[in-house]
């Protein structure tokens, strides 16, 4: 992929590779250097910018300027003023997770497996919401969620929700919401591994006397394995970093963790508080993905 | 057995409709609500049918402002993040070279980060070196989320790529340059397409990073996330519904671009 080779000659010699092996070992460093740079200056140093200001004096301001001094103590009083709201992220998330599961992953199945010429219909429709923004959609649910709205009035009538009930701003509407905003990432991952399934496997299953439950938990279940990690990964790492449906369809009541870093950042504007809640989920989130990985036992996701 | 396991083949799809359903109710009710006037500032009810938010999309001019800014950051964001992803797919797809795995890990790690530290992290470097937030930290901040996300896109695409075609052109006297222009670009063309397209509308649907990197500058998601607070002007429902419809008139002029080519018989 040299650029540099003569053009216009029509009869190139063709040259040994070892001729030319000099510029051929430096290419791959020159196409990787622009971007690797980006990355390195604007991913990594800024982490590490973020560790540093994490152990800043606390009792400094952005107007007078902190001072580094190994405050490790930040992280300490972080944990006990805000320990509920990372509970709430990770109890929202999971809950969450275990909604997407179950609705993902019929989904999934059945666009995989049963959907014939509509698969690809099927799959467009999937990752359809993405088309549009991810703030007017989670808004939407404000509407479908209203007090006077179809719904809240059904669940009335059937005695489902007291007279006075209400689904807004409930737990319940910010985790039926990151359900709904995540769920593609789940789906699409989850498809990826059950398209690749040999239905003749499940013939074979049957044949051998398992029941429809034994062939999904022996021989489905395993083989949809990559897809289910990679799936659920990709689900709660954004749903547990996420704060927009507990401001949209919560109260302060049910505010995650991002909300709490969100307001340290730009309201408040503690760097030390807001940069240690930040380096903590980090590493919270990294906990429970390598554990996670661990059980599961696939480490070739990553 | 028979009579169970037809009925469990309904009943998979029965579920995966109804997810379906789920999914797509928000759209709709976005739809609905772009016809909507509604009753006061802070009403998300759906109230009186009206065409009037359609013919003056840009009543609230602030909103129309935001768009406009969102629409120019996500090309040049698109430019430089394809053109940055693109060079490092070559590499890692056509290259062996030492420090390769340390470089995949590079990319890999922007994609498992949660955006929240992404954000307070970039923030963090920016106010300590005293650069001033605004139109251009939310760019440098975008590519760097959207470089990897162009790589995976654009690798997949070169890694299925049959290296015969190449051979064979050169087997055919075309000089190097000859074979990546006339071969091997536009075999990888569509899966750099793509990742164009996904880069555009990572950009310009990011709320999270750039709340923390923007300082005063407004971009369509921060508008509307501003404006959840003071009331949403209806015509927010204009903008996601027009989104939506321009997305799904490129999926479906793709598809069928996919079949007129099958029609013809060569395979791409």
């Amino acid at each position: 992929m040299t650029l540099l080779a003569p053009t216009g000659s029509g009869r190139p010699p063709p040259a040994p590779p070892a001729a030319r092996s000099g510029r051929r070992g430096l290419l791959p460093y020159l196409l990787l250097l622009p971007g690797a740079a980006w990355l390195f200056v604007f991913f990594g140093v800024p982490l590490a910018q973020l560790a540093a200001a994490s152990l800043y004096d606390p009792s400094g301001s952005l107007a007078t300027g902190y001072a580094m001094t190994w405050a490790f103590s930040n992280y300490p009083d972080v944990v006990q003023a805000y320990w509920p709201q990372f509970l709430r992220s990770f109890g929202y998330a999971g809950l969450a997770l275990v909604l997407a599961l179950l609705l993902g992953y019929p989904l999934a199945y059945a666009i995989a497996q049963k959907a014939g010429r509509w698969k690809n219909l099927l799959l467009v429709c999937v990752v359809a919401p993405m088309f549009t923004s991810f703030l007017v959609r989670t808004l939407a649910w404000k509407t479908i969620l209203s007090d006077n709205g179809a719904l809240v009035g059904l669940l009335r009538d059937v005695h489902l929700l007291a007279p006075d009930g209400r689904l807004l701003a409930t737990p319940f509407a910010v985790v039926l919401g990151l359900t709904y905003n995540f769920l593609p990432f789940l789906v699409l991952p989850l498809y990826a591994s059950l398209e690749r399934l040999d239905p003749r496997l499940l013939e074979a299953a049957t044949d051998l006397y398992a029941s429809g439950a034994q062939a999904f938990r022996r021989v489905t279940l395993p083989l949809s394995m990559p897809g289910l990690v990679a799936g659920t990964l990709l689900f709660f790492i954004p749903a547990s970093g996420d704060y927009i449906n507990a401001e949209l369809l919560g109260t302060p009541n049910e505010y995650m963790i991002g909300n709490v870093i969100d307001s340290a950042f730009l309201v408040r504007l503690d760097y030390p508080q807001g940069a240690a809640l930040s380096f903590l989920l980090m590493a919270a989130i990294l906990a429970v993905v390598f554990g996670y990985l661990r059980r599961a036992g696939t480490e070739e996701v990553l | 057995m028979r009579i169970s396991r037809w009925f469990a083949d309904r009943w998979v799809m029965i579920v995966a409709l109804l997810v379906l359903g789920y999914l797509a109710l928000p759209i709709l009710v976005v739809a609905a609500l772009s016809f909507n006037r509604p009753s006061s500032r802070l009403s998300y009810d759906f109230n009186e049918f009206t065409l009037d938010n359609w013919r003056q999309p840009c009543a609230t001019s602030d909103m129309c402002d935001a768009v406009v800014r969102s629409v120019q950051i996500g090309f040049l964001v698109t430019v430089v993040a394809t053109v940055l992803g693109t060079l490092m797919a070559f590499a890692l797809v056509r290259h062996r070279f030492r420090g390769r795995s340390g470089i995949n890990v590079l990319i890999f790690l922007p994609m498992a980060t949660p955006e929240l530290v992404m954000g307070t992290s970039l923030l963090a470097l920016f106010v300590s070196a005293g650069v001033p937030q605004g139109f251009w930290t939310i760019v440098i901040a975008h590519v760097m989320f959207c470089v990897s996300f162009v790589v995976v896109t654009v690798k997949a695409r070169l890694a299925g790529m049959d290296r015969r075609l190449e051979e064979a052109a050169m087997d055919l006297y075309a000089s190097e340059w000859q074979t990546f222009r006339l071969i091997t670009l536009p075999l990888v063309l569509p899966g750099i397409v793509a990742a164009a397209l996904l880069a555009f509308s990572l950009s310009f649907d990011d709320f999270i990073i750039t709340n923390f990197n923007a300082g005063t500058t407004v971009t369509f998601p921060m508008y509307v996330w501003g404006a959840a607070q003071r009331g949403i002007p209806p015509q927010v429902n204009v903008v996601g519904t027009a989104m939506f419809a321009v997305a799904l008139l490129l999926v479906g002029l793709s598809s069928l671009r996919t079949r007129a080519r099958f029609g013809l018989g060569s395979d791409s």
